[in-house]
């Protein structure tokens, strides 16, 4: 207390101040009898939380916290450059934080979130007199928080529609990632930053961003480190590699936030229609077969899908010895869900088309058939049966006239 | 000729008031046949409910009636239940007809006037019933069993030996591939769905019609339910039979009981029921057929 007093005398406070300021303190002193390691004069004023300046923001302080935060060991002035004397001046210019943090008051200079009145620090990193350190967990951009604290923004309607952006935050959570970091906590699943940077941060259409289509197979390749080498062997891989950017990276499978456990039914519905937005004549000889028609009907989905066959990120043309569809190995591969299968049963067609007479003649003309015999059968009987049921009315109600029944 | 004057008695009076009291009953089916129409009809309805889901697997219903029993395990599983149970009871036909016409060596099995056989005198039936529809010529006299009732039988005749065929290839197919060619697997399943359509589509909008739903049986014909039909039915729909038991003296051996009230009750709420499903199902093909 003694401390306290000594620093007050050294300067001019009306009687009023003095009071308020003495009040305040024997109630902290009260709280706690640790010594306050901020700047202890500023907080007899400040540290009152309802404190609002003239625009109606907070200039409340809340000192114990303060001291145990980043920033508690700096003194006010520090930040605060130009408030140095009480009563404070009229203009006060506000806090430059890039004074310190020069590189990420640069990356954020030519980011997507530039706009400094928009996105200032404290939007991201919380109360500027409470920042904890990244590794703790009180902090805002601690990993199991940061998506709350992008979701501020962008898991908000209005602002999503605003931007013309999706709504991501509420996609995101459902996701196997998000779920993995919500529910298990676990460190290592991908937040936003893991895949998007933190103060960097680019549009996807910008080709030194990290979600840049070409750049996608390398970020996610930064956790998965063997898929992506996988999937740089096989045909997607190698196509993307080579400037094709009609070839899928990871995010056209798997979407970007939305992404689901693959091997749970959710995925394994959705992931004939991912494969056939672009091979579209494979989809539609895929839905001709049994595999597709018991597959669509949900459930216990076991039945193939096409990266049961063609594999899923190691994709590769059948000519390839190793594909699991080259011709020595659909035994094998047709094998782990049909026992006993052999060289004549591997002769099935997945994707036969009926109705192309040159592929498969055969199916064509038995087709045909089929369908010649259902539209005769049907022609004959309904003819049949439509002038039956009139003769026979015909009949009835003039039977019925004869006897002066009623006709109904 | 004590029948046939009791015939006419019974005739005269039942055309213009009906007195249950003298009606008589005449057996049509057998017990067994009577069975065997009811587990047909039962199989079929279950083999229809669940293959449509799977033949019209991306229409709005499909995925809703799959996941309502349990997902496209459900389906498959009762799927082939029916179809071992339908299986079964067609290979207890051909034993029945087997004993019958080969074994016992008895009449008229596989030719005459009683046989499911075809003859000339259905096609005869078919052009001169097509022209009394046109008002052109008289009704014709039907026997025992007229064209399209011999139509339908071997329609099912037809149908259980190719959708079963082509369904048991499916079910086991690494065994039949044994010694059929490979496109043959491909070919199973556009023969089973092709053909179980034309079965759906014919059994419950062609059977439906001309066995239930026609004004001279509407709303249903209990015959295959109870076994028997009146005098006045027998008459009415087969005279040329009624005729020939006549003139053989044979109608008395054909004399049945009038069925009991609770088989009557009993018949109409599962037949309409049957009926009923069979109505939605064909509704629900159309409309994903017309949408495909």
């Amino acid at each position: 207390m003694h401390h306290f007093c000594g620093r007050i005398c050294n300067r001019l406070f009306s009687i009023r101040t003095v009071l308020l300021a003495a009040a305040i303190g024997a109630l902290l002193f009260a709280a706690s009898s640790k010594p306050l390691r901020a700047e202890t004069d500023c907080l007899s004023c400040h540290s009152d939380q309802t404190m609002q300046d003239a625009a109606g923001h907070s200039i409340g302080v809340d000192g114990k916290k303060f001291a145990s935060s980043l920033h508690g060991s700096l003194t006010c002035g520090q930040c605060h450059t130009t408030i140095t004397d009480y009563p404070h001046p009229d203009q006060v210019t506000p806090v430059k934080c890039e004074t310190c943090h020069a590189d990420q008051a640069a990356g954020l200079a030519g980011s997507v979130h530039s706009v400094k009145a928009e996105h200032p620090c404290t939007s991201c990193h919380g109360d500027a007199h409470s920042i904890f350190p990244k590794d703790d967990p009180r902090s805002a951009v601690y990993p199991l928080n940061v998506p709350t604290t992008c979701g501020t923004c962008h898991g908000n309607d209005a602002l999503a529609k605003k931007h013309g952006l999706p709504n991501i935050y509420p996609m995101y959570i459902d996701s196997i990632h998000g779920f993995a970091l919500s529910k298990e906590g676990l460190l290592v699943a991908a937040n936003c930053q893991s895949c998007h940077g933190s103060h960097n941060i680019l549009s996807h259409t910008n080709p030194a961003s990290a979600t840049y289509k070409a750049n996608i197979p390398k970020t996610c390749g930064t956790c998965h480190a063997g898929i992506t080498a996988d999937y740089s062997n096989g045909v997607h891989g190698k196509a993307v590699a080579a400037g094709n950017m009609h070839a899928p990276v990871c995010s056209d499978c798997h979407t970007a936030h939305a992404i689901l456990q693959p091997t749970e039914s959710e995925f394994r519905m959705q992931s004939t229609p991912i494969c056939g937005s672009c091979h579209t004549d494979k989809l539609s000889t895929y839905r001709d077969t049994f595999h597709s028609q018991l597959g669509s009907l949900g459930g216990y989905v076991e039945t193939a899908r096409c990266w049961d066959c063609h594999g899923a990120h190691e994709i590769l043309p059948a000519s390839d010895p190793r594909s699991p569809v080259a011709p020595a190995n659909l035994v094998k591969t047709c094998g782990r869900c049909h026992a006993g299968a052999n060289a004549s049963f591997v002769q099935y067609q997945p994707h036969a088309n009926a109705r192309n007479r040159k592929l498969n003649p055969a199916l064509y003309f038995i087709r045909l058939f089929m369908n010649l015999l259902l539209a005769g059968t049907l022609t004959f009987f309904v003819i049949h049966t439509i002038l039956w049921l009139i003769r026979s009315r015909y009949d009835q109600i003039k039977k019925r006239s004869a006897e002066g029944k009623n006709n109904a | 000729m004590p029948d046939l004057e009791q015939a006419a008695i019974g005739s005269n009076e039942q055309s213009h008031a009906p007195d249950h009291s003298v009606a008589r009953f005449f057996t049509r089916f057998t017990r067994a046949q009577r069975y065997l129409h009811a587990v047909l009809f039962t199989t079929f309805l279950g083999l229809a409910a669940t293959g449509l889901p799977m033949r019209f697997s991306e229409s709005f219903w499909a995925r809703k009636f799959a996941s309502a029993v349990g997902g496209f395990g459900a389906i498959i599983f009762f799927h082939k239940l029916c179809a071992v149970v339908l299986t079964v009871a067609f290979l207890i036909h051909l034993k029945d007809i087997f004993q019958r016409g080969i074994v016992n060596r008895e009449k008229g099995v596989f030719w005459g006037s009683n046989s499911m056989v075809g003859n000339w005198k259905d096609v005869k039936d078919l052009f001169c019933h097509m022209r009394w529809f046109l008002g052109l010529g008289p009704k014709p006299k039907f026997g025992r069993f007229a064209y399209w009732e011999k139509f339908d039988y071997w329609a099912v005749f037809w149908g259980m030996i190719v959708i079963g065929f082509s369904g048991y290839a499916m079910w086991f197919a690494p065994f039949f591939a044994r010694f059929l060619p490979g496109w043959a697997l491909n070919a199973v399943l556009v023969i089973h769905s092709e053909e179980g359509l034309l079965a759906i589509l014919f059994i419950f909008s062609i059977h439906f019609v001309n066995t239930h739903l026609r004004p001279d049986s509407f709303p249903m014909d209990m015959v295959i339910f109870t076994g028997v039909e009146s005098e006045e039915e027998f008459k009415k729909k087969r005279p040329e039979e009624f005729a020939k038991l006549e003139a053989q003296g044979k109608l008395q051996s054909r004399i049945g009981q009038e069925p009991a009230t609770w088989l009557i009750n009993f018949s109409r709420v599962a037949g309409t029921i049957a009926i009923a499903i069979g109505l939605i199902l064909l509704a629900l093909t159309l409309s994903a057929y017309f949408r495909e």
